[in-house]
């Protein structure tokens, strides 16, 4: 019999017995909804702890440092240092050649600094931090008061929250006043003249005044990111802190270095790659360029094992359910076959074969299977969303940003059906090769 | 000499030395007990005999529903009893068309889509079929309400919708198991009236299963007489001597 044939009467015939089937359709359909509303758990959490990593910057940063500098200067004998001539300096060459690199979204330094805020004409000592662009798509700034910087070289500032509460209980009202950064400024020193071609390398700090007016207050730690030591309880754009040229704690270090003071060399960049799985190959290729690197994707791994193991048994959970229902197909079509022995009978007098017998009940197996998967990932998906909402309004009873804890990315729409279907031929074996075997004189025998 | 033979002159059915047993534990039972018979192609042979003496079984054997235990049973230069689960299926979808005293119509279709089922299993193109289905229930004289189910319709209707499905795919031998057995007498001549006339219009040859001798005396050809599993005898009806004798009486029957 033709495939067209054979569904054509499978679906006569499961509308016939309508409630039972819609009983067992629906078995099935829990059984899935089970499956895919633990799995969208598990990959909603998963996506939620990653995308929490991902902000983090923890998983698809670099730390780029000059290979010397974890040496550290002196450290060694004159020996060794000389035997390390390839070192290169981490300047703004460096910088661009990273930035060169493929899948490299940025490259920036870390750069923060203590120093003292002057608002309402008190005094405030804060680190401050310089905020890359980037950070503002990394999803840290989400549920801030206020706004992000309108440009990268805006003279703005973001506060901290509990900064901003030193400065003001009601933090709200911070937003568009004006706070004054004093820092101090590198310059160096004029050559002396007459001394030859040699550089001193010296520099003076001169103390300056810098102008900001605060655009917002965010409540995480933005800056805690992979690199950040210490946190930066005042943000302003990465830009304007560079230009501001502070005298920063690592700097120190370029003291004691052999460059040229005009051109300053960074003690460490962060590189940002476009996803974690990029961090590896970007990692060696910067090792290549001269420079020390490493990263922290270990972890992300163990957290990848970890969510393996976790969607696992969810899965198992959600399978038991589907195990179920597969009792119950298989029950379904057992009746059937009691039920339909003469129809069978009559089909195999009329010349059905064995085989079209068997396919007739394995079409009515999957059909059904296939009805309670698509029923069954869309009663899953409200399950999840059903989690979703009532979290979020415990959340926001906590005045706390809503989360989408669960997910039904397409394969496992994809997989869920397939898997349904599948369960369900597999629960038709068994009653289909029965009725296949059914002897028509037997079956047509009585009334 | 039968009234009709096929262009190779074969005989429809050749049964040779055939035997059904059950065994039931210990003892068997014999249902059908070397039986040697010949149905020639185009002949109207009735099976008589008493309850249990192996009609039935003689019938399911040669429609290819059931395996003999023993001898050959040969139909088209094959022997049924040699062939393949698959091609038997197929001997019983296009050379075999059985009609049973229970109709045995599909009761969730309609009459139509019950005729046109053999017609699936025989992946006829579906444009032909509705022409075929028209076809075969003008053959058995229904055309009305054929969009019904089979329990809205009489016992005489319904079986003529079973033969209606038996025809359908055009076969060579009909076989019916007491076609007239749920029916009442003037239903049942009408019945057989209907097998006489498509026996001699499509050059059909039927073996039908009777309990009531003078009906199978006045329609049947000739008629073989069983008792016990084994063939008592075969002997040539009026109906078939009044054929030999003029062929216009036989459309005269059919009407
Ligand atoms: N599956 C079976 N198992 C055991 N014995 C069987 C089986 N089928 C038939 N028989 C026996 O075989 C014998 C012949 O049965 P069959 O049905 O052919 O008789 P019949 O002549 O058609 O009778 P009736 O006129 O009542 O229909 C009976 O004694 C019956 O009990
Ligand atoms: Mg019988």
């Amino acid at each position: 019999m033709k495939l067209r044939d054979m569904t054509e009467l499978a679906v006569r015939n499961l509308r016939e017995a309508i409630l039972r089937n819609s009983l067992t359709t629906l078995g099935v359909a829990v059984g899935v909804a089970s499956l895919v509303a633990m799995l969208s758990l598990g990959v909603g959490l998963q996506q939620l702890a990653s995308s929490r990593l991902a902000k983090s910057g923890l998983f698809d940063s670099i730390f780029v440092t000059p290979k010397t500098n974890l040496r550290g200067p002196g450290a060694g004998p004159p020996a060794t240092r000389a035997a390390a001539p390839k070192a290169r300096p981490l300047d703004e060459a460096a910088r661009v050649e990273i930035t060169k690199l493929p899948n490299v979204i940025e490259v920036y330094p870390q750069i923060r600094f203590f120093t003292e805020v002057r608002f309402d004409g008190k005094p405030f000592a804060t680190m401050v931090a310089g905020m890359p662009e980037s950070s503002k798509q990394s999803g840290a700034f989400d549920g801030m008061q206020g706004a992000f910087f309108s440009s990268p070289n805006a003279d703005e500032a973001i506060l901290q929250i509990e900064f901003a509460k030193e400065l003001n209980p009601q933090t709200a009202q911070l937003i568009g006043k004006e706070l004054v950064l004093r820092y101090a400024e590198r310059q160096s020193l004029p050559s002396e003249t007459g001394g030859g071609a040699q550089n001193s390398g010296g520099f003076s700090v001169v103390p300056k005044e810098k102008h900001l007016r605060i655009v917002g207050v965010v409540e995480t730690e933005p800056a805690s990111g992979f690199g950040g030591f210490g946190s930066g309880r005042l943000l302003i754009p990465l830009p304007v802190a560079e230009t501001l040229r502070a005298a920063q704690v690592n700097d120190l270090r370029d003291v004691l270095r052999d460059t040229s003071s005009d051109k300053p060399a960074y003690a460490s960049l962060t590189v940002r790659v476009k996803s974690p799985s990029l961090v590896d190959a970007t990692e060696g290729k910067i090792k290549q360029l001269g420079f020390g690197a490493f990263s922290l994707l270990d972890a992300s791994k163990s957290m990848r094992i970890f969510f393996s193991v976790f969607d696992l048994l969810l899965g198992i959970f959600g399978s038991l359910a589907l195990a179920v229902a597969t009792l119950g197909i298989i029950n379904t079509l057992v009746m059937a076959i009691l039920e339909r022995r003469r129809e069978i009978g009559v089909l195999k007098a009329l010349g059905a074969a064995d085989s079209d017998v068997k396919q007739l009940f394995f079409v009515e197996a999957g059909v059904m299977g296939l009805a309670g998967g698509v029923f069954g990932v869309f009663f899953g998906w409200l399950i999840g969303q059903a989690l979703t909402l009532g979290t979020n309004i415990y959340l926001k009873r906590q005045d706390l940003p809503g989360v989408e804890i669960s997910a039904v990315p397409w394969w496992l729409i994809v997989g869920a059906i397939g898997f349904a279907l599948l369960v369900s031929l597999t629960a038709g074996l068994y009653p289909a090769s029965r009725a296949a075997k059914l002897n028509p004189v037997d079956a047509l025998r009585y009334e | 000499m039968p009234p009709s033979t096929t262009a190779t002159g074969l005989p429809a059915l050749q049964i040779d030395h055939v035997s059904r047993h059950y065994s039931m534990g210990e003892s068997s039972i014999r249902a059908v007990d070397d039986v040697s018979l010949v149905v020639p192609a185009g002949e109207f042979l009735a099976l008589l005999g008493s309850s249990g003496s192996g009609k039935s079984t003689l019938l399911n054997l040669m429609a290819g529903l059931d395996r003999p235990t023993a001898g050959s049973i040969v139909s088209g230069g094959r022997n049924l009893a040699e062939l393949s689960p698959l091609e038997l299926a197929r001997y019983r979808r296009n050379t075999v068309g059985m009609v049973f005293q229970s109709f045995n119509l599909l009761p969730r279709m309609t009459l139509e889509e019950n005729v046109e089922l053999p017609l699936r299993l025989a992946e006829v193109e579906r444009g032909e079929r509705a022409a075929r289905v028209q076809e075969a229930l003008e053959r058995v004289r229904l055309a009305k309400r054929t969009g019904h189910r089979p329990s809205e319709l009489s016992g005489g209707e319904q079986q003529r919708t079973a033969i209606a499905r038996a025809l359908v795919n055009r076969p060579k031998i009909l076989f019916a198991d007491e076609p007239t057995g749920n029916l009442d007498s003037a239903t049942g001549e009408a019945i057989l009236t209907l097998l006489r006339e498509i026996q001699s219009t499509m050059d059909m040859t039927i073996v039908m299963v009777t309990h009531e001798r003078h009906l199978a005396e006045r329609f049947a050809d000739r008629l073989a007489t069983m008792g016990d599993g084994k063939l008592l005898s075969t002997a040539a009806t009026e109906a078939h001597a009044s054929t030999q004798v003029t062929t216009q009486a036989t459309t005269g029957a059919g009407q």
